[in-house]
């Protein structure tokens, strides 16, 4: 009964907006495509041969690159390693950042005054700096890229969550729930933060596309996931040296791949805002 | 009345229509709709939320939601359609012609504008006012609305003004173009009595000044009764009678005028009388007999909550050595003491701020008393602080009822799942089918239909909301349950129907109440003694009959006169009486 109203509401969504239904089918092929991507593409990624730099083709759908390795494969191939960072990175902030941000708003005092600054302190750095700071620092690995990623993205959760946990502290029903005998911490758990996850939503949406672009740009400057794993960012710098001599698919079709994954992302978020929210049901 | 011609109206409506489109299909928001109002007329369109009276206003005004069009009919403004005018002619009409007040003055301002420069705007797009005389019109345009020194108010924001004040500032406002239509959209809610009361005579002095036709939606029968000479009465969309006040009031013809009337407490109507579906009410239970001497159920003793202690003197202020100023303290609760024995109702009455809601979740446990104790059964409970208040046993005795029951349940939760929040927590019910009987039939009690309980709050109206909140409330047997305005933000019909539940419920449980409100009339009917508070303090205390017929205290006296009564003979004319006063 729930499982079958939630489905009609989905289907509610997904037809009432057509922005929505293209950003969903393309969420779903990015799902798909990371999780069957290896054993569903026609060559091995980083099987390299004699036919180098050919142009696209029916043999190579996307051409071969300087290695002769088919970039059809590695760009379907690299979606799980991008998506994945992207996933955990928001994930994490999105966790911590709740929880933070979420002390902040209904304590207030010291709580908010330490959260307030860390987060301002954060904001100060040019985050993409940030983010090479700490990974050059921490070294050249897909974990230290997630939490690079994972901490330029906690002052956006915190603040959201400061505040809509705020406006809703001194609420009617939070008022209702604490003569019901809720304590403190499970009145913020149960009661007011579940309220707080629409703008959550479209906030983690958007943070998807950038942890995504972030991910591939460390990447891009050589920092982060290495050669010859085959991952957008560093395919896109790769090729970006062949554009000039006319080989132009190198770069192009992981920079496609890109472009597609960020679109979704940030075209899904009023999708997921809908879908979580209980008042759009009737 | 006024003995102008009144061959030709100066608006027309003729068989009005308007559809919106929404997910549930077209809702037919208003159907056809006619009347015609004069100049020198103030017509009162009442009805309860949802039946159409301010999609007409935003319709003659052409301020229409995009998803709402005129499906028939036709509004005629001076010779105008404006139905079938373009945007060009009805931006310029609106201000100028016909000007609108709204329902919330501090929302309807511009927070970050002073309001002489809100009012110099209208005068610019309107009028051909020379720049260098806007600000002395500005003023004359302050001065006309009564409002005391309008050459400093001019530079005031809309925070720095009270909210009766802000709607003197609206209503300088929508006159300044000397409109010849004013549509005023319930325009004294959110306000006391007292300031509704004058904005109330002042819109009418100004309208009898300046031979204005007014337009006047409200729910309140009372206050439509006294200050219109023509009523429209709506619902669900439909104009179900119009006529002369007195006609409707001394003759109401539909079944729905009448039911409407009934509900609208009267200064000696009984609780009975409001609804015609009650039922006979259970006998009281009888309480158990309690030895001579023992304590009351509550003992509120020289309470004081205090507000703002610390130093004006900023930390900066002190780092440089300034002098460190002690700010005094406001003092919200002064010094109240009062007693609710067992099965009493006690009425707390007074405007805002007055304190009644401090000193209701003070004794709520909500809040901490700065001094004073709060005596339960003898046992001091303002010795517990409220940070643990939720923990303890004694949290199940005191509940409440609130004021706004859409915002006092959690959007997220259904019905069910709001009512099982306090057994679960207080009486550690875990047990799913327990849960389920104990629910089914606290909303047995309450009259909840069952098949509501898996609905969320926004799918319930607003009286089965306030069920859900009482049901609630009730749910863990409370001895005192406090009921902070529990029918304000209900229509009247219901409000006679959630009375009547909670006298139900108190014979049948035999719970104390304490009763907060700012309406004496609505008080009195469930209260055996009331308590009114002003600035903080108790000034008068006694039956609810004494105090309605003989009150001792100035101030209580003016809050009696200032409720709006459903009074024929009033309607009739005396509203042309007094002259109009200057009110700071």
């Amino acid at each position: 009964m729930a499982v079958n109203e939630f489905l009609k509401h989905l289907k509610y969504i997904l037809t009432e907006n057509p922005v929505t239904l293209v950003s969903g089918s393309l969420f779903v092929l990015l799902i798909v495509l990371a999780i069957l991507g290896p054993s569903i593409v026609p060559y091995d990624p980083y099987a390299s041969s004699a036919a180098t730099l050919q142009p696209p083709s029916w043999q190579h759908w996307f051409g071969t690159d300087q290695l002769g390795r088919d970039v059809f494969s590695r760009v379907i191939v690299a979606t799980r390693l991008d998506i994945t960072i992207a996933i955990v990175a928001v994930l994490l902030s999105f966790v911590i950042g709740s929880i933070a941000g979420s002390a902040a708003g209904y304590y207030g005092g010291w709580i908010d005054r330490v959260v307030g600054r860390l987060t301002d302190t954060i904001m100060a750095f040019p985050l993409f700096v940030l983010a090479m700071g700490i990974v050059a620092a921490m070294g050249n690995t897909v974990e230290n890229i997630v939490y690079a990623t994972a901490l330029i993205n906690l002052p956006f959760y915190a603040r959201v969550a400061r505040a809509e946990v705020n406006v809703r502290r001194e609420a009617g029903f939070v008022q209702a729930a604490r003569l019901a005998g809720n304590s403190d911490v499970r009145l913020l758990a149960t009661q007011i933060y579940p309220n707080v996850l629409p703008p959550m939503m479209v906030q983690i949406s958007l943070n998807m596309g950038w942890a995504i672009l972030n991910a591939a740009g460390l990447s891009f400057i050589g920092l982060g996931v290495r050669p010859p794993t085959p991952e957008w960012g560093i395919m896109v710098a790769e090729g970006a040296t062949y554009i000039v001599s006319g080989e132009w698919w190198l770069a192009l079709f992981p920079g496609a791949a890109l472009m597609l994954a960020v679109f979704c992302f940030n075209l899904l978020g009023d999708g997921l805002r809908d879908l979580i929210d209980p008042r759009q049901r009737t | 009345m006024n003995d102008a011609p009144k061959t030709v109206p100066i608006l027309s409506v003729q068989g009005l229509s308007v559809d919106f489109r929404t997910r549930a299909g077209t809702v037919h928001a208003v159907k056809d709709l006619s009347f015609d109002l004069f100049r020198g007329e103030m017509i009162g369109v009442v009805g309860e939320s949802g039946s159409g009276k301010s999609v007409t206003a935003f319709n003659i005004m052409g301020i229409l939601d995009p998803a709402g069009r005129v499906a028939k009919g036709s509004i005629v403004f001076e010779g105008l359609d404006l139905t079938t005018a373009d945007e060009g002619a009805l931006s310029e009409i609106r201000g100028r012609e016909a000007s609108m007040i709204f329902q919330n003055p501090r929302v309807a301002l511009n927070p970050i504008r002073q309001v002489g420069t809100q009012i110099e705007d209208v005068l610019r797009r309107h009028t051909n006012t020379l720049t260098k005389d806007l600000k002395k019109k500005a003023i004359e345009a302050l001065d006309a609305v009564r409002i005391r020194h309008p050459e400093q108010r001019y530079y005031a924001y809309p925070y720095e003004l009270s909210g009766g004040m802000c709607q003197r500032v609206m209503i300088a406002l929508a006159l300044a173009c000397n409109p010849s239509l004013l549509i005023a959209d319930e325009p004294t809610t959110g306000l006391d009595v007292t300031t509704q009361k004058t904005i109330m005579d002042l819109v009418r002095d100004l309208a009898r000044e300046r031979n204005l036709a007014t337009i006047l939606i409200t729910h309140d029968l009372g206050l439509a009764s006294q200050y219109c000479q023509r009523l429209v009465v709506m619902r669900s969309g439909e104009a179900v009678e119009a006529g002369t006040t007195e006609e409707i009031f001394l003759n109401p013809k539909h079944p729905y005028t009448i039911k409407l009337i009934k509900a609208t407490p009267r200064i000696d109507s009984r609780l009975e009388d409001l609804s015609d579906d009650v039922v006979e009410r259970p006998a009281a239970q009888p309480l158990p007999v309690r030895p001579e001497g023992a304590p009351p159920l509550l003992e509120v003793r020289n309470l004081v909550k205090e507000y703002g202690i610390g130093s004006s003197t900023s930390w900066f202020g002190r780092l440089l050595g300034r002098k460190v100023e002690e700010k005094k303290p406001f003092r919200a609760v002064d010094d109240v003491s009062f007693i609710v024995g067992h099965g009493e109702s006690v009425g707390l009455v007074g405007e805002s701020g007055c304190g009644k809601s401090t000193t209701s979740n003070t004794v709520t446990r909500l809040l901490d008393p700065t001094s004073g104790e709060i005596l339960f059964e003898g046992q001091d409970l303002a010795k517990i602080p409220c940070k643990g208040f939720a923990g303890v046993p004694e949290r199940r005795l005191i509940q409440m009822v609130f004021q706004d029951p859409t915002e006092s349940l959690n959007p997220r939760f259904t019905a069910w799942r709001c009512i099982a929040d306090p057994l679960m927590r207080l009486d550690g019910m875990r047990n799913k089918a327990e849960l389920d009987a104990r629910i089914r039939e606290l909303a047995g009690m309450v009259g909840l239909p069952e098949h509501l309980l898996t609905r969320f709050p926004h799918q319930l109206s607003g009286g089965q909301k306030a069920r859900v909140g009482i049901a609630r409330a009730i749910s863990v047997s409370p001895k005192l349950l406090i009921l902070d305005e529990p029918t304000s933000a209900l229509d009247v019909s219901v409000q006679a129907i959630v009375l009547n539940l909670l006298a139900d419920l108190q014979a049948r449980l035999g719970m104390s109440y304490i009763f907060v409100s700012h309406d004496l009339n609505v008080v009195r009917l469930l209260c055996d003694r009331v308590i009114v508070m002003n600035a903080g303090r108790i000034i008068e205390t006694g039956t609810a009959d004494e105090i309605l017929t003989n009150p001792r205290d100035p101030y209580t006296r003016s809050l009696i006169e200032a409720v709006p009564h459903l009074d024929v003979l009033a309607a009739n004319d005396k509203t042309f009486a007094e002259e109009p006063k200057c009110i700071a």
